[in-house]
């Protein structure tokens, strides 16, 4: 059987616009990405957990990072995947994602219980700012054209099709 | 030899929109305790949109979740309009119901293709659908991808659609491209037939008595100023949320709403009790052996009742293109700077609610959103309990399917549900 790029999405801080629009698109294109992709791991097509899988070619990822817990997630996945793709805006800047980041005093008062039982970080940060990022695709939600030129690019590097 | 105390626990629940985990507690055969979890980081919509213009109140709030984009955009955006009294012309009003309906036919085919029929059919996932099932597979992706084009043109993008304005459309669809949504549009109708048949000789059981909640019209969109119970009761959409009571669950973390002190159901299985006499001919005459099963108690018609859905949103939104003749037009101006309103429309999951106070700067002093999922938690802890305790005596597999199975059929958005939780601490 052909090789075919080893694949798991992922979802942080955010509305998760990101993976609809991903799925809508590899389901547009469904005959040719089947053939050349692998869907190891995603929440929203199968029960499979991603910490049973330590040898993804590339995790895509959409949503930012705002609690203690996802900077280990994504430190854990990143570690997993010999590519990591930013998807969107809030994987690849923390918008708008980080409204907190600009609350005033009042407002950060009113949410400061949930802040500190749940372990959130001061600010709401951009994947790159934990880990090494390959490739960034931005828009709110993902672009379709540039996220598929990035899947290019590595079906080539990966010898895949 | 089964034990007498065990813990159901489903991290990361798959096939829903969002992330939670499920956890029912049993001690000495008895369901102690049933918790559906958020697994998800707020983001504080309620704080954040003080002191933005309302123009810009939509697209923010449109990122709250984006499944559910189109109806926040539009919710929001009906309560900025009364806010600041602008009065959107029919031909928006128009344009907005084919949003929704295109909203729809997305939501509901995800849900029903990809959540729900590998539970049906035994398997994982849609993706190890094959055999005969292999050409549902195939349906799946004709039906979204039909849904999601139509999405496209008539809002720009089918997620935080760009082209709807406070009283206006920035984009109107032409003639041609109208002529090839409906054909598309009636290229997946016998497919979505052939969905409505499979969900109406499922089989699936779950029979509760409840409360059911919708906005009720005459055309069955999403729109309209009456919610109807199915107590008798009817309330005009800007009092709804005097009625609602928020409630926090015992033996959990969680709240939940109450309409006038008891748990009830919103989205299409309440729809379709209250307002199923308002869909289209077409599909009142293809689906009528299917819509004998309404009115029911049985929480998995849920799935039928979107897949009659779908096809009621293809006869009405073909119907619309065919006999709309669209037309430039300038935008409907505000008659105020500012004011409190008040909006209430069907979202593809039920019942979703907003209330936005402008000042008289135009700036948002204040806004409240009431989304589906939170509607329902009453009755889907409750549910997970009687599930557990009715099937205690079989393997914890079968119990965690059978648990799964019933939460999807409720269709819960669990990235709306991460900005209603206000997290109570039960101190021990």
């Amino acid at each position: 059987m052909a090789r075919k790029l080893k694949a798991g999405f992922f979802s942080f801080t955010g509305d998760e616009g990101c993976m609809i629009v991903l799925l809508e698109l590899i389901s547009d294109r469904f005959d040719e990405l089947s053939q050349k992709m692998e869907i190891a791991y995603w929440h929203v097509l199968r029960s499979k957990k991603w910490r049973d899988i330590n040898d993804f070619d590339v995790a895509i990822i959409e949503g930012a990072v705002s609690t203690n817990g996802e900077v280990e997630r994504l430190k854990d996945i990143r570690s997993r995947a010999k590519k990591v793709v930013a998807v969107g805006s809030c994987a690849t800047t923390g918008a708008p994602s980080n409204h907190r980041n600009f609350f005033d005093e009042r407002r950060l008062g009113e949410i400061d219980s949930v802040i500190r039982r749940f372990g959130y970080r001061e600010k709401v940060q951009p994947l790159k700012d934990f880990v090494k990022v390959d490739d960034e695709v931005p828009g709110c939600p993902v672009m379709e054209e540039p996220f598929l030129q990035v899947m290019q690019k590595y079906f080539k590097e990966f010898g895949v099709g | 030899m089964h034990d007498a105390d065990f813990e159901i626990a489903v991290e990361s629940l798959s096939k829903i929109e969002g992330h939670a985990n499920l956890v029912v507690s049993v001690h000495e055969d008895r369901v102690v305790d049933a918790r559906l979890e958020i697994d998800e980081s707020k983001r504080f919509y309620t704080q954040a949109i003080r002191g933005k213009p309302y123009a810009a109140l939509p697209q923010m709030v449109s990122r709250i979740c984006g499944t559910c984009s189109t109806a926040h955009l539009l919710c929001s955006m009906e309560a900025v309009e009364e806010a600041v009294g602008i009065v959107p012309s029919e031909q928006v009003m128009t344009v907005r119901k084919l949003a929704m309906y295109a909203a729809w036919i997305r939501d509901h085919a995800m849900h029903l293709y990809f959540f729900s029929l590998p539970d049906l059919l035994g398997k994982d996932s849609a993706l190890e659908f094959d055999g005969k099932e292999h050409e549902l597979l195939h349906d799946a992706l004709k039906v979204k991808g039909a849904g999601n084009r139509f999405a496209k043109l008539i809002g720009g993008r089918a997620v935080h659609p760009t082209y709807f304005q406070p009283g206006a459309v920035t984009r109107l669809p032409k003639k041609e491209e109208a002529k090839a949504t409906i054909k598309e549009l009636r290229e997946i109708r016998p497919m979505v037939l052939k969905l409505i048949d499979l969900f109406y000789h499922s089989g699936q059981e779950f029979h509760r008595t409840t409360h059911f909640a919708a906005v009720v019209n005459n055309d069955y969109s999403f729109c309209g100023e009456e919610i109807m119970l199915s107590s008798g009761m009817s309330v005009k959409e800007d009092d709804y949320f005097n009625h609602l009571m928020r409630v926090v669950l015992p033996y959990s973390t969680a709240t939940g709403f109450a309409f006038e002190g008891s748990a009830f159901m919103v989205g299409a299985l309440a729809r379709m009790d209250l307002n199923r006499g308002s869909l289209h001919p077409d599909t009142k005459k293809d689906a009528s052996q299917p819509m004998s099963a309404f009115p029911t108690k049985n929480i998995f018609r849920n799935n039928l009742a979107q897949a009659i859905e779908i096809l009621h949103a293809i006869d009405a939104s073909c119907e619309i293109l065919e006999r709309t003749d669209f037309k430039e037009e300038q935008p409907a101006k505000p008659q105020r700077k500012g004011g409190v309103g008040m909006a209430a429309i069907e979202a593809p999951r039920g019942i979703l609610f907003y209330q936005v106070d402008v000042g008289e700067d135009g700036l948002v002093r204040d806004g409240t959103l009431v989304i589906p999922t939170q509607q329902n938690q009453i009755n889907m802890v409750k549910d997970m309990k009687t599930v557990v305790q009715a099937n205690i005596r079989k393997d914890h597999e079968e119990i965690r399917k059978e648990l799964e199975a019933l939460i999807r059929a409720y269709d819960p958005c669990m990235s709306c549900a991460s900005h209603f939780l206000k997290i109570k601490w039960v101190k021990a």
